[in-house]
């Protein structure tokens, strides 16, 4: 496998589990409005996740398209963060673990679309512009929630205290992304790290949070070393595909 | 050889699937409509978004036109770069969708106003401007969802991206 078929799955799965998590809101969320909201950003997602997954398999070269990636990996052969397969949990939940992403994703595409691999350029260029809307919706919904009642407060702390933790993937980097950011086609993930600490920092402090404290812990999902959550996300997302191989309609 | 302009007509008849008061040439998608070195005619079409449920029926009702106009062996091409603009649709396209009820993007994505909060949207009903968003996020990725506080009747605004 070489470094950028591998640098293109951890974009495109850490998109599709995402997706795929947003999707089990539709039908159970508080609000039709966030219904709607939810689904919508699923949407964008799994879109993004199916132009970087259509061109995997082509870097690959073994004749895997979009679906063979998405449908027939095995747990331990997806490279998404590890954060992104987190349970979805109550609302607010879900809300801090898309603000995390969203401001990682803002950064993340920001760069990309300057990256010397056109194709990746050109799928971040489209990417952001949506990143742009879910951003706003993330944050929008935990200043309302932070800043909110005793309840609403108190869960969502609660949840960025839980989560935290897993945001130190987001910039620990490892062969494959020295290897891109020395080629031009990916940022150096430690640069982007300022930028999104404030970002973040700025909505905590209007919805008055607090920044939970470093912890020396992560989770290497983009290394394939995933949590137990992940297994079952893939059972149900998979099973269509696998119990039919090559349905369509 | 046929002139590109017979195309673009057949191509301002193909309906988008979702608001179909506008054409796909209303709508800025088709990118390009051009003979490649293959002698095959090339049809280039853009994504409004990147998840839009609505690009693979409009890829298929595109080729279908093209095919019954006697373009049988068409090729439809993809286009991400630039990414697609609610700049670029037509004047007559917004028109369109404030007839139907749909309020257009209200300014341009470069406009320096966007600086300074959302722009005051018109309801496509009444044209009151007396109105406020329900949600960022409407039926379609395209639209966002708003209310008219005059009329008092939800409706639909494409938003600027």
């Amino acid at each position: 496998m070489t470094a950028r078929f591998q640098y293109v799955l951890r974009l495109a799965d850490t998109c599709l589990v995402l997706g795929q998590r947003l999707g089990e809101w539709v039908g159970h969320s508080p609000a039709l409005e966030e219904d709607l909201g939810l689904a919508n950003l699923s949407l964008d997602l799994i879109g993004q996740a199916r132009l970087l997954l259509t061109y995997a398999g082509e870097l690959e070269g073994r004749g895997r398209g979009e679906d063979d990636l998405a449908m027939s990996r095995d747990q331990s052969d997806f490279l998404n963060l590890a954060l992104v397969e987190q349970p979805n949990g109550d609302f607010g939940r879900t809300i801090v673990r898309q603000l995390l992403v969203d401001a990682f994703q803002l950064e993340l595409y920001e760069a990309l679309q300057r990256s010397a691999d056109p194709r990746i350029a050109e799928v971040a260029a489209k990417a952001l512009k949506e990143t742009r809307y879910h951003f706003r919706y993330s944050a929008g919904w935990v200043v309302r929630l932070g800043d909110g009642t005793e309840e609403s407060h108190r869960r969502v702390q609660g949840a960025l205290d839980e989560l935290w933790r897993f945001t130190r993937e987001f910039f620990a980097e490892d062969e494959i992304d020295r290897e891109m950011a020395a080629a031009g086609i990916g940022p150096s993930l430690a640069q982007l790290q300022p930028r999104w600490q404030a970002r973040i920092d700025d909505v905590l402090k209007e919805a008055t949070l607090k920044r939970p404290a470093d912890v020396p812990y992560s989770w290497y999902g983009k290394r394939g070393d995933h949590s137990e959550h992940l297994g079952y996300l893939l059972a149900e997302m998979q099973f269509l595909h696998r119990a039919y191989p090559g349905a369509s309609w | 050889m046929v002139s590109s302009d017979q195309v673009w007509r057949v191509l301002e008849n193909v309906p988008d699937p979702e608001i179909p008061v506008l054409s796909v040439v209303d709508l800025g998608i088709v990118r390009h409509v051009k003979w490649g070195d293959d002698g095959r005619l090339h049809v280039g079409l853009t994504p409004t978004y990147s998840g839009c449920p609505a690009t693979e029926v409009i890829q298929g009702s595109v080729a279908r036109a093209l095919a019954m106009a006697g373009y049988q062996d068409a090729v439809i091409d993809t286009v991400l770069t630039p990414p697609w603009t609610s700049d670029w649709l037509s004047e007559q396209g917004k028109e369109k969708l404030r007839a139907f009820g749909i309020a257009p993007p209200a300014e341009s994505v470069d406009s320096p106003r966007r600086l300074f909060g959302s722009p005051k949207i018109a309801c496509p009903r009444c044209a009151s401007t007396a109105t406020e968003r329900v949600s960022e996020f409407g039926s379609t990725p395209c639209k966002a969802h708003y209310r008219c506080t005059a009329c008092l009747e939800p409706f639909d605004y494409f938003k600027c991206i």
